[in-house]
């Protein structure tokens, strides 16, 4: 079976009570990191975007922002991949909301944000960046078949990958569907070769037919069972924030992606 | 560990549109010169448009086994598995290499929101979704990928790629580079999009949507007509069908430039094009056909007109054939492709319907009419909302 091999070079990671990585990591050790303000900062988009952009790019913008930021490379010249198990829910229910008492009346400019690729367009846009991008989605799955993607694409073309996967709060009816009741984002940037700035190797396995490791325990009402994207990142998060170990992500429903990290010196 | 990319053997392929179901239904379609756009008789309200509408999609009923997934999206995509004898080829990929080494890659710009936005014309009176439509799979992108693992029982990666009407073009190259590093040894790809309220009347929201059928690169065209489709396609190693027609190669690129309007230079397009000729090993001119983006819209013909005029030579023929099928959306990428393919494999470059006058940005490259000439490698132009471009390269088998 194919091992890819990576190096992670960057982390970034926003949810309502951690505005970063290293408050995910003060957590871990027991410490209480100060809260992130209501809504993410997304610095790196210029400040009328900012006012334009709805939540979910916000948040994709935020912790891409972060990660680059964290492997010191520039963000033009990242591929990116955006996943997402449900895109912008917000706009999704105003939209289908509005379709419903007068079609006629949709906004233009919330229609062309709806994409599920509107933060992989803001976040290029915002950046100059030409390099491929893409816009993904896998269901529960959305986090370990995102990193498989941006893996795949980091040794297939031998250039680094930034890999963002986030989930906004869900609201209304289309609320109830997705279950998805907090925000969560995290990005990775990933590189083929060890260089100065790697913090971490990542070996991915696949095994398939492994339907039994995946079925998922029973809730504990921790924090991220509150988000699946959270939910299904949490195992690989915990493993970053520790420095290494092995974890078993979800690729799809019988398909697993065994994840072992080690930290490098 | 560089790997080199090698061209792949597409060795089934099928496209249903308003066309019809299925090749056969396609092809004559454009050989008669015969649209498949009319009057809009789908959106819920009232919307003075032409629409590339399916025939057969509400009569195509999933199994019983598969009613979770119930929904008009997976109804299309059930209805397009059974064209040109696709199930059984994608079933017997998965016979010989083994369900969790065939990857699935869809693309789909809005999968099956025209449920979702039914559920909320049928609120019930606390607000919720009524009990039949609170299914929360099919609420979701990842609905029509969840839906045909489950028909096809394929467990490899499971990927749904939604970059707006680039979305079943880059499934190709998700595809390649899967099986490229031996993560997968086959892939089905392909795309499904159904008309629905958000598309309608969201590009009507935004003045891009033609009051007439749509005519690309007409000088008077003003705007574009949606449409519907299914596609799929077998991706093989070649020594698994040397005879079959091959993916050659695909470029991927963004604009960085704005979220609903092409770059004005057409820097992109020109990046993924550049990138899939490069990959391929082509020259411009060892092109035969280029299948056009093509929409209609103002901005998206001018720029894609003048990228190809300022990069072929006249013996390169390129047309758009949204002028039969509408745009497709998330779907236009895999219909498209299934189009070039059958360039190639009938030698015929179709015709560019709804062009009568050619905007002055047109080189000699357009066909404007059917011409039959022999058609050994074809591209494929896809661009979406956020920049977002795809060029794809196919070729016919070595004689």
């Amino acid at each position: 079976m194919t091992t890819l091999q990576v190096q992670l070079e960057g982390v970034g990671l926003w949810s309502a009570e951690m505005a970063d990585f290293a408050a995910l990591q003060a957590r871990q050790q027991g410490l209480a990191p100060a809260a992130p303000p209501a809504r993410p900062t997304a610095a790196a988009l210029p400040a009328n975007e900012r006012r334009r952009a709805p939540d979910s790019v916000l948040l994709a913008v935020e912790v891409a922002g972060q990660a680059v930021a964290m492997s010191g490379r520039t963000a033009s010249e990242l591929a990116c991949v955006f996943s997402s198990a449900y895109g912008d829910q917000l706009i999704s229910d105003y939209m289908c909301a509005t379709l419903a008492q007068a079609p006629a009346e949709l906004s233009p400019t919330r229609f062309h944000n709806s994409v599920h690729n509107a933060p992989a367009g803001y976040w290029t846009i915002a950046t100059g960046c030409h390099a491929a991008s893409s816009a993904i989605s896998a269901g529960h799955a959305s986090f370990g078949a995102g990193l498989l993607e941006a893996a795949t694409l980091c040794v297939a073309e031998q250039r680094p990958v930034l890999l963002v996967c986030s989930d906004i709060a869900g609201h209304g009816p289309l609320g109830e569907m997705s279950g998805s009741r907090i925000a969560f984002g995290c990005a990775l940037v990933l590189s083929p070769q060890p260089g100065m700035n790697a913090l971490a190797q990542l070996h991915l396995t696949l095994q398939p037919h492994a339907e039994d490791t995946l079925q998922p325990g029973p809730p504990t009402g921790a924090w991220y069972e509150a988000n699946p994207t959270a939910a299904s990142a949490w195992p690989l998060l915990q493993n970053l924030a520790r420095g290494g170990g092995c974890c078993t992500l979800a690729a799809a429903p019988t398909l697993a992606l065994q994840v072992v990290l080690e930290k490098l010196a | 560990m560089s790997v080199p990319f090698q061209p792949l053997a597409v060795s089934a392929f099928t496209a249903t549109s308003a066309l019809g179901q299925g090749l056969e239904n396609q092809f004559s379609a454009l050989a008669a010169n015969r649209g498949g756009l009319r009057p809009n008789d789908f959106s819920s309200a009232p919307l003075a448009c032409w629409i590339g509408r399916v025939d057969g999609v509400e009569e195509a009923a999933l199994p019983a086994a598969h009613a979770t997934w119930e929904c008009r999206n997976n109804r299309l995509a059930w209805l397009g598995l059974h064209q040109d004898h696709f199930l059984a080829h994608a079933l017997d990929a998965r016979q010989r290499y083994g369900a969790a080494r065939v990857a699935l890659v869809l693309g789909t710009s809005t999968a099956s929101i025209g449920a979702t936005e039914e559920a909320y014309r049928r609120l019930d009176a606390d607000g919720r979704m009524p009990p039949e439509l609170r299914r929360p799979a099919i609420h979701a992108p990842h609905s029509l990928a969840g839906f045909v693992a489950e028909a096809l029982g394929l467990e490899g990666p499971c990927l749904t790629v939604s970059t707006a009407c680039s979305s079943s073009a880059k499934v190709f190259a998700n595809a390649e580079r899967l099986i490229r590093l031996g993560l997968a040894d086959a892939a089905v790809v392909g795309g499904v999009d159904t008309l629905c309220d958000s598309v309608l009347f969201g590009f009507n929201a935004l003045e891009l949507v033609s009051p007439e059928p749509c005519r690309p690169f007409d000088q008077a065209r003003c705007g574009i007509s949606i449409g519907e489709a299914a596609g799929f396609a077998l991706l093989e190693r070649i020594d698994a069908a040397p005879r079959a027609p091959r993916l050659l190669g695909y470029g991927e690129s963004s604009d960085a430039h704005h979220m609903s309007t092409p770059h004005p230079e057409g820097l992109g397009a020109e990046l993924a094009l550049r990138e899939a000729l490069a990959r391929a090993g082509l020259r411009a001119e060892q092109v035969d056909y280029i299948n056009l983006h093509g929409t209609a819209s103002q901005k998206n013909d001018e720029v894609e007109a003048a990228l190809i005029t300022r990069t072929f030579p006249a013996t390169t023929r390129a047309s758009s054939t949204k002028g039969y099928t509408g745009h497709t959306l998330g779907a236009a990428g895999i219909l498209e492709a299934a189009f070039a393919l059958l360039a190639i494999q009938r030698d015929l470059v179709p015709g560019n319907l709804g062009c009568t006058t050619l905007d002055a940005a047109c080189g000699p490259q357009f066909a404007l009419v059917n011409e039959p000439r022999r058609v050994e490698v074809a591209l494929s132009n896809s661009f979406g909302f956020g920049g977002n471009n795809a060029c794809l390269a196919f070729g016919s088998a070595p004689a």
